[in-house]
């Protein structure tokens, strides 16, 4: 029989006149006559994702401790603008509170950009596409009980690359691409998923997201070298509430410098070998299997690689927020096409060889838990991610102190 | 005024199928879309003008992500002014893009609309597939 396609005729779009009520009652029954407002596609997202200003900012469902990043960088900054500046600029040089300035605007943007800005994600694929290549999978599989291989093998500047398939997306994953449970989006060159700054860091945001924390490690390094400076001068000792307020600043500063400078450090050896922070931890190209493999995406010249990470032309968001949706297929959403349970979507079947295994496929390693410090036991880590894990947990507890302290010396001083 | 329109007036060709053509990854991640000829389109249309048709999108495809003077100017400027410049320029790959958006509809006009294909701009499929549907060879006379 004959496979024949039925459109269903939109009665809306036909150049018949329809009957409309006298304009002079605003009821709802105008409402119901009148057509749909054409919908945006962000409204159907169908990932975990928050859209503000009718779609022009996208943040992940979880904010994560974006709000206290920005109020750590908000409160340490303003202090140092209000106590510090009139000091040194009195004693040293007005250039302080200016370069102070550039760095403060410097981090704040690109921090902003790197929450708000699309990380890269993929647009899941069209039921059309979907049945397509399940024919196609289907069609190369054999005929045995075994499910059919949801991995394929490409060979990229001689390296043997595997693409997996993504069950929520329906599609291989492009190389590169990994697949955010925090966003339930495939995130082109996925690093990771900021808890910082409520987002994924991918391949649009990465070059926002090595700024800030660039810029960032020259802010809190410049604040507290001027807060060292500023009590070194005084010397003095106690003033009370400033004073005070000028220790809380340095044990910030401090405790920052060192895990901001050491990210930092760490992004800069990704960026000059064209690695991501994903790659690295898994350990992709490092050839700890014992084969002979080397990254195929590296340009072998640390200057090229900084420049095609960095200043690489800027990729297009694929997802299109503020496109409408075309009419016809406005009804049907991207809710339809998401698989039932959330545990099947995370395991992979791959047919290794002759037996078939159930594996569970970890693609990012912040997938479960809000912080970076929980990985599951059987992940690999090398020395340089144990050390930032170590450094991060440090840096929580301290802040975590800092600002208990600081509560608690408002609240003594305030009673003075 | 009621009008009564003819059924065959108000349908649109009906779709048979959709061709996918995928990505090519053996170069590594920039936007290349395979040119092997698929075996549903031998009745339509010829090998040459298709492949032509996906070698002129690869290669604006590449002249958007090449690295070069321009692409590193533009990447610097963006880096000194915090990256604001991109709310109010249009960048370099997006000027392409406008470029291949303008050859997509030219080549639907002149050689895939006759032949009762149409492309889909990768853009609107998230640069995976370049998807051509494949309209039903009805003549005007056949009723339903």
């Amino acid at each position: 029989m004959k496979n024949c396609e039925y459109q269903q005729i939109d009665p809306q779009a036909l150049p018949t006149p329809t009957p409309t009520p006298p304009p002079h009652h605003g009821n709802d029954r105008d409402e119901k006559e009148q057509p749909r407002r054409p919908r945006r596609k962000w409204e159907v997202f169908p990932g975990k994702n928050r859209f503000f200003c009718q779609g022009r900012i996208i943040v992940a469902r979880q904010s994560g401790v974006l709000p206290l990043t920005l109020g750590l960088i908000l409160v340490t900054s303003g202090l140092f603008f209000i106590f510090d500046c009139p000091f040194l600029v009195r004693h040293l040089t007005s250039c302080i509170p200016v370069v102070g300035g550039v760095l403060f605007i410097f981090v704040v943007i690109t921090l902003l950009q790197t929450s708000f800005t699309d990380p890269g994600i993929l647009p899941r694929a069209t039921p059309d596409e979907a049945a397509d290549i399940e024919k196609q999978i289907d069609n190369t599989g054999n005929t045995s009980y075994r499910p059919p291989p949801r991995t394929k093998e490409v060979l990229i500047n001689q390296q043997v690359v595997k693409l997996k398939y993504c069950f929520t997306c329906k599609m291989f994953r492009p190389p590169r691409t990994s697949h955010c449970s925090l966003c339930d989006n495939c995130v082109e060159r996925f690093d990771h998923h900021c808890p910082w700054v409520g987002n994924c860091v991918g391949k649009r945001n990465y070059r926002f997201f090595y700024t800030f924390i660039v810029s960032l490690s020259f802010l809190t390094a410049f604040i507290f070298g001027c807060v060292t400076t500023h009590l070194a001068l005084r010397a003095q000792g106690g003033k009370g509430l400033v004073f005070a307020l000028q220790e809380m600043e340095l044990v910030i500063c401090f405790f920052s410098v060192w895990s901001i400078l050491g990210l930092s450090g760490f992004h800069t050896y990704l960026v000059a070998s064209n690695l991501t922070t994903n790659e690295d931890i898994k350990g992709s190209w490092s050839g700890k299997s014992g084969e002979d493999v080397t990254n195929p995406y590296s340009h072998r010249n640390i200057f090229v690689n900084c420049c095609s990470v960095l200043c690489g032309p800027m990729p297009p968001s694929l997802i299109d927020r503020r496109g409408f949706l075309p009419t016809d297929e406005s009804a049907q959403t991207g809710s339809a096409d998401i698989e039932v349970p959330a545990l099947a979507a995370k395991s992979e079947i791959n047919v290794v060889g002759g037996s078939s295994q159930l594996t569970i496929g970890l693609q990012e390693p912040f997938s479960h838990a809000p912080t970076p410090s929980q990985l599951p036991p059987n992940l690999f880590l090398n020395l340089t991610e144990a050390l930032l894990l170590a450094v991060a947990l440090t840096q929580s507890a301290a802040w975590l102190t800092v600002m208990s302290w600081f509560s608690f010396s408002c609240l003594m001083l305030s009673h003075i | 005024m009621a009008e009564t329109h003819s059924l065959q007036d108000l349908q649109q060709p009906a779709v048979s199928s959709k061709v996918f053509i995928q990505r090519d990854y053996s170069s590594g991640t920039i936007c290349k879309f395979q040119t092997k000829f698929p075996s549903e389109l031998e009745s339509r249309i010829g090998k040459q003008p298709f492949e032509e048709t996906i070698q002129t999108l690869n290669n604006l495809y590449a002249e958007a992500e090449k690295l070069g003077g321009k692409s590193y100017l533009e990447g610097c400027l963006a880096c000194l002014t915090a990256y604001t410049i991109f709310l109010c320029m249009e960048t370099h790959y997006e000027k392409v893009l406008k470029k291949i958006a303008r050859y997509i509809k030219d080549q639907n006009e002149k050689v895939y609309a006759p032949r009762g294909l149409l492309l889909t701009d990768p853009i609107e499929r998230g640069l995976r597939v370049v998807e051509i549907t494949i309209f039903e060879d009805r003549s005007i006379g056949s009723g339903r």
